[in-house]
């Protein structure tokens, strides 16, 4: 029932609107960040990609951060299950992290920045 | 419990809530449903059939009961689904657009996700929980959740998000199914019994003698009653139906109506009445003595009477029974035209007993037949053992007589001591068992009906001949000769001796007096004969008289003349 395709227009029309998101979309890295309210998790969570973002991809990404609470049909057409989820839609391919992103080693190799097989 | 305590407490006993599945039998067993608000599980091995379980369970709640409800399928896409159960009716996505039932494929796969530290299932709550509120449902499938295992990794946070999720469920008032596939010595492959306490139904799909039976037990039902029995169940084109098997008691109401039984001369041994309605009736007999012939005589006159009839086939089809019953002078196209007599016709082997006997009990619920004929009972030994036929017939009779259906079986006999017949062990479950025998004397075979027994009425004692005509079956009182009971033609002889006695005895004195008469007319002959003789005899010695007088007298005239010539001469 989901495909790709539809993931790009379930976000379309989401409220981030105006210059920022056409700049942002420019980048190099496209993450979203799927979180459930103010939970410990999703807290960490935020922080925890915030801060690796900065260190390695600094300039390079835009960084979307979602509460699934807020808009909960996006749960049945993102195939969310598990949360925090972080998504990386580009560059391809693209990887879906669960967690708190605490084990930085594996975040980062999710994101491609570290070589995987190392 | 006790029933004084209740009424005087404050809080009166209130018994669990329970929800219908309108799964056909289920709620029979259940004592009204699954219980309410709270999760149950299913469990069973591939494809035992717990998704069309949950799925009727969905669906029948959205249509019968106006409760809508969440299917959640963690294996099988929503398109898929749709079309898997449209065999049976569903249609899944006109009960979507009318917000009835809501579909949610919920794809999980490990290679896609990495772990990365501590995480929780709120994606899959806020998910269910949206789901849910929007159709308002009251019921909620999650099929089979177990898929998460594989998904996901850490078992400790999955476990512990899993005991939280049903109770969740349990605080939203949901009903839930929660299927799980099952596991080596446990119900499930994951344990899942451990979360759901509630209701735990296990499917089976066994198979025996290369036939195939669908079986279903509860497994425990917190705070209700429950049969504890193995159910076989029935998966067909109207979905799932389960059989409650026999209840326990015998307490059916008992008909004092009789029906005829179509041959008159049965009916007239049978206390002049014929069958109780309501009753159960076993006609056995070796090859070709006329069982089906009874049973077509049966029908035919229930037919007549305008009640509507069941007729099993297990050995002929349909049309051979129509075309075999015509050359016996029975009609039975007239009332299969009328929608009166319904053949069904299966191959005893083309499923267990148990799902022929769901078979059954589904045609009568639909049909509501007064008589029910199954042809012959006996075919169905080739699908289970003897033990196991007969407690299905005590399954069938009980439910049919609960329904004061009459029933009629027939049953083929290999051999004709009675004793052994016995050991089949349905005679002496039935009302009345009639047995009809092949007599061989003199060269020619022969049919002899005889009541082993009738509950309830007097009935003959006597054996009488079962006679097959074109003009239907009959029975003919059989004739006591001085050589003992007759049968056949070497009764038809002792009639027509008896009937030709006085004729030959007249003749015989007819004989005799022609006897005497050609008698009388040799004597008389003789006599005649005699008397032309005597009269030869006198005309020969008249004649040589008559010729000595005219000697004489030629010679006395001869002399004369002489004489009167000397005379002259003189």
């Amino acid at each position: 029932m989901i495909d790709p395709s539809h993931i790009e227009d379930g976000t379309e029309g989401d409220d981030h609107p105006g210059d920022d998101r056409l700049d942002g979309e420019r980048l190099p890295y496209q993450l979203r960040l799927f979180v459930a309210g103010a939970s410990v998790n999703s807290i960490r969570a935020i922080t925890n990609v915030k801060h690796l973002c900065e260190t390695y991809l600094a300039g390079q990404y835009w960084l979307e951060i979602i509460d699934v609470h807020q808009q909960k049909q996006l749960a049945e057409q993102q195939q969310i299950i598990a949360l925090p989820l972080l998504v990386k839609r580009l560059p391809l391919p693209e990887r879906r992290l669960i967690g708190d992103m605490s084990d930085t080693e594996k975040v980062l190799k999710g994101l491609g920045i570290l070589d995987e097989s190392v | 419990m006790n029933p004084t305590l209740s009424r005087d407490s404050k809080y009166p006993l209130v018994a669990l809530p329970k929800t219908r599945t309108g799964i056909a039998g289920l709620d029979e067993i259940t004592g009204g449903g699954l219980p309410k608000g709270r999760p149950t599980l299913i469990c069973g091995s591939a494809g035992c059939g717990k998704t069309l379980f949950s799925m009727e369970f969905i669906v029948r709640g959205a249509l019968q009961f106006g409760e809508p409800g969440v299917f959640v399928a963690f294996e099988e896409k929503s398109e898929e689904l749709a079309m898997n159960v449209a065999s049976l009716g569903f249609d899944l996505k006109q009960l979507q657009a009318d917000k009835l039932v809501k579909l949610d494929h919920v794809r999980i796969e490990r290679s896609e996700i990495e772990e990365t530290g501590e995480y929780d299932l709120d994606g899959l709550f806020i998910r269910l929980g949206y789901a849910i509120d929007s159709i308002g449902a009251k019921r909620v499938v999650l099929d089979t959740i177990e898929n998460l295992f594989s998904g996901l990794s850490n078992q400790g946070i999955l476990r512990a998000e899993l005991r939280r999720l049903f109770e969740w469920l349990k605080e939203k008032g949901v009903t839930a199914i929660i299927t799980g596939e099952r596991g080596d010595g446990t119900l499930t492959r994951h344990g899942l019994e451990e979360y759901v306490s509630d209701c735990v139904i296990l499917l089976d799909h066994r198979v025996d003698n290369q036939i195939s039976t669908r079986l279903l037990r509860i497994v425990k039902y917190r705070g209700s009653v429950h049969g504890t029995n193995e159910y076989p169940f029935l998966i067909d084109e109207d979905g799932i139906s389960v059989l409650p098997v026999t209840s326990l008691t015998l307490d059916h109401d008992v008909s004092a109506e009789r029906v005829s039984s179509g041959i008159l001369a049965l009916d007239k041994m049978l206390d002049g009445k014929g069958y109780f309605r309501g009753s159960s009736v076993l006609v056995s007999g070796t090859a070709g003595t006329g069982k089906t012939s009874i049973a077509a005589c049966f029908v035919n006159a229930a037919c007549l009477r305008n009640e509507r009839c069941l007729y099993l086939a297990f050995e002929e089809s349909p049309q051979q029974i129509v075309r075999n019953m015509s050359s016996i002078g029975l009609d039975l196209q007239s009332h299969i035209d009328q929608g009166l007599l319904t053949f069904h016709a299966s191959r005893p082997t083309l499923n267990g007993l148990e799902m022929h006997l769901i078979a059954i009990h589904k045609l009568v619920r639909e049909l509501k037949p007064r008589l029910v004929v199954l042809d012959p009972i006996t075919n169905l030994v080739t699908v289970g053992s003897m033990s196991d036929v007969k407690a299905m017939l005590i399954r069938l009779i009980d439910f049919l007589q609960t329904e004061q259906i009459t029933v009629l079986f027939t049953a083929l006999t290999r051999n004709t001591i009675v004793q052994e017949q016995a050991d089949e062990g349905v005679a002496s479950l039935v009302d009345a068992w009639l047995l009809v025998r092949d007599i061989e004397s003199n060269g020619e075979r022969n049919r002899g009906i005889y009541i082993m027994k009738s509950r309830g009425m007097k009935h003959s004692n006597q054996v009488r001949e079962f006679t097959i005509t074109d003009e239907g079956v009959d029975l003919v009182d059989v004739y006591l000769g001085p050589e003992g009971v007759l049968i056949g033609s070497a009764r038809e002889a002792q009639q027509l001796q008896v009937e030709t006695g006085v004729a030959l005895r007249d003749h015989a004195v007819g004989r005799k007096d022609r006897e005497i008469e050609r008698k009388r007319l040799v004597l008389e002959s003789k006599i005649a004969s005699l008397k032309e003789e005597f009269e030869s005899v006198q005309e020969e010695l008249n004649k040589s008289y008559i010729e000595d007088e005219l000697r004489k007298e030629i010679l006395e005239k001869n002399r004369e003349q002489l004489t009167r010539q000397r005379h002259k001469e003189e």
